[in-house]
């Protein structure tokens, strides 16, 4: 594996693909290894431990590539990035090739001398994730006591620090009521940005589902009273407001569409177009320990799998919304109808919608208790849906 | 917290996390931020590299209107406009 000069992609990429740019963002999960166990994660189920993971000159070696492929952003995530020993020296590294460099984290793990090293290394923002808006209920969510109160005091951190803070909170059953809540909260803290996720149902989150989903109802009030906060503090914060899949009406752009813009690089060294990829049978992934992240970019068969829109079936084929959500997501086609090459089933046009509605109402009916929690050392056990 | 307004003498600057970069691979001046970048035309970076906290809005305007011989009422719009939109996001401060 060696360094890439920028590659010559429309020359070597499939015909029906229109002109592959150049990637501009890359999710590096440095680590599976995380002590909350949030049920919504969207983590594989099965994880590999702190073994398998890529030691620091494999990292470092990836970043060279992605800087020089054109990769601009480079989130740092796990897991818990914080839980990598040489997350300084990763994060200078980065920095040092003009790569602006996200810490996603949950707080645990750091403290304020590692804290202030890694500001001083250079990184250039930070997001932070929040259960829930109150202390109790987040570290009941997130499995770890005192997990709330060492979020505000990171959050703290960044704020002496002077670096910029995004508070990321995943809506479910049991926080929908609080999610404008998240948002005051997140004002208070100094965040310059929130994210408001509604949960999307993969990895973790797919296999507690009965226990996450809100009411559309419920779904609906938290949304509108998010909604009702970006006039409010317009200037003071940014919202960005994903939506409750189940309750929408057309599917999200997943990724802007598969294999366009950013890619996804596993503790493991696996490159994927997003973080649930591998749940689709059949595709062939390349691992960027074995091959230059320009040519897996360009060529690997899972990234051209579902590029341009060959691969798509009515009512994609002939939408006038294709070039707008590329048909939704195709791991959540698979998920929910078995066939990953079908409009996501989220899409009111989809024939298979009626099962959304049908999922949704049966999901929500139940009572919020005993989700599997998040954990490394359960990965082996049954499968989801 | 208050929402902050430009006024002629604002010394507006890009807030910390948000950078200037001439990108290489696409050929073209791009603002990093949070999670986003934006794809910036030569007058935006223009601007935007007179942003530097130590200069009032009116002697950007002023700088440009000569630079681009060009009407500083127009010019003032382009300025005001690129600024606010920066200002919205929580990108720039005064």
């Amino acid at each position: 594996m060696t360094t890439q000069s920028t590659p010559q992609v429309s020359a070597q990429a499939p015909a029906q693909i229109p002109a592959l740019q150049p990637p501009s963002a890359m999710l590096a999960e440095l680590t599976y290894r995380c002590p909350l166990a949030c049920p919504y994660c969207s983590n594989p189920l099965q994880m590999g431990g702190r073994e398998t993971e890529m030691p620091t000159d494999a990292w470092k070696d990836i970043f060279t590539q992605a800087a020089a492929l054109g990769i601009l952003h480079v989130h740092m995530s796990g897991g818990e990035p914080a839980s990598r020993r040489d997350l300084r020296e990763l994060v200078a590294h980065c920095a040092s090739l003009g790569l602006y460099t996200n810490l996603i984290t949950s707080g645990v793990g750091l403290t304020k001398a590692s804290f202030a090293e890694l500001a001083a290394a250079g990184l250039d923002h930070v997001q932070l994730s929040i259960q829930d808006a109150e202390a109790k209920s987040a570290d009941w969510i997130g499995g770890y006591e005192g997990g709330f109160a060492k979020k505000l005091e990171v959050a703290h951190w960044v704020a002496e620090e002077g670096l910029p803070l995004t508070i990321n909170a995943v809506i479910h059953r049991a926080n929908v009521a609080r999610a404008a809540d998240m948002v005051d909260f997140a004002v208070r803290l100094g965040a310059r940005r929130i994210e408001i996720a509604h949960t999307q149902y993969y990895g973790w989150a797919l296999r507690n589902r009965s226990h996450l989903m809100p009411t559309r109802a419920q779904s609906e009030k938290a949304y509108a009273e998010v909604e009702e906060r970006r006039e409010r503090y317009k200037g003071q914060i940014v919202i960005d407001h994903v939506a409750p899949d189940y309750h929408a009406k057309f599917p999200k752009a997943c990724m802007s569409g598969w294999g366009r813009m950013s890619m996804n690089v596993t503790p493991q060294g696996k490159v994927l177009p997003c973080h649930a990829a591998e749940t689709i049978p059949g595709l062939e992934f390349w691992n960027a320990r074995e091959k230059s992240l320009a040519d897996i970019w360009t060529n690997s068969p899972g990234f051209n799998a579902y590029r341009g829109d060959d691969w798509m079936q009515e009512p994609c084929r002939s939408c006038e919304r294709k070039t707008v959500d590329f048909g939704g997501c195709r791991c959540q086609a698979m998920a929910l109808v078995g066939d990953a090459a079908a409009c996501d089933p989220i899409c009111s046009k989809s024939p298979r919608h009626d099962l959304i509605a049908e999922i949704a109402a049966r999901d929500s009916a139940e009572e919020v208790a005993g989700f599997t929690p998040r954990r490394i050392e359960r990965a082996r056990e049954k499968s989801p849906v | 917290m208050t929402v902050e307004e430009l006024a002629p003498e604002s010394r507006p600057h890009l807030l910390r996390g948000v950078k200037l970069k001439n990108d290489q691979v696409r050929k073209t001046w791009v603002l990093l931020a949070p999670e986003r970048y934006l794809r910036l035309n030569a007058i935006s970076v223009d601007i935007l590299q007179r942003c530097d906290g130590a200069a009032a809005l009116s002697t950007i305007v002023d700088d440009l209107a000569e630079k681009y011989s060009a009407d500083r009422t127009m010019i003032e719009r382009d300025v005001r406009s690129l600024l606010n939109s920066l200002l919205e996001k929580r990108m720039l401060g005064l």
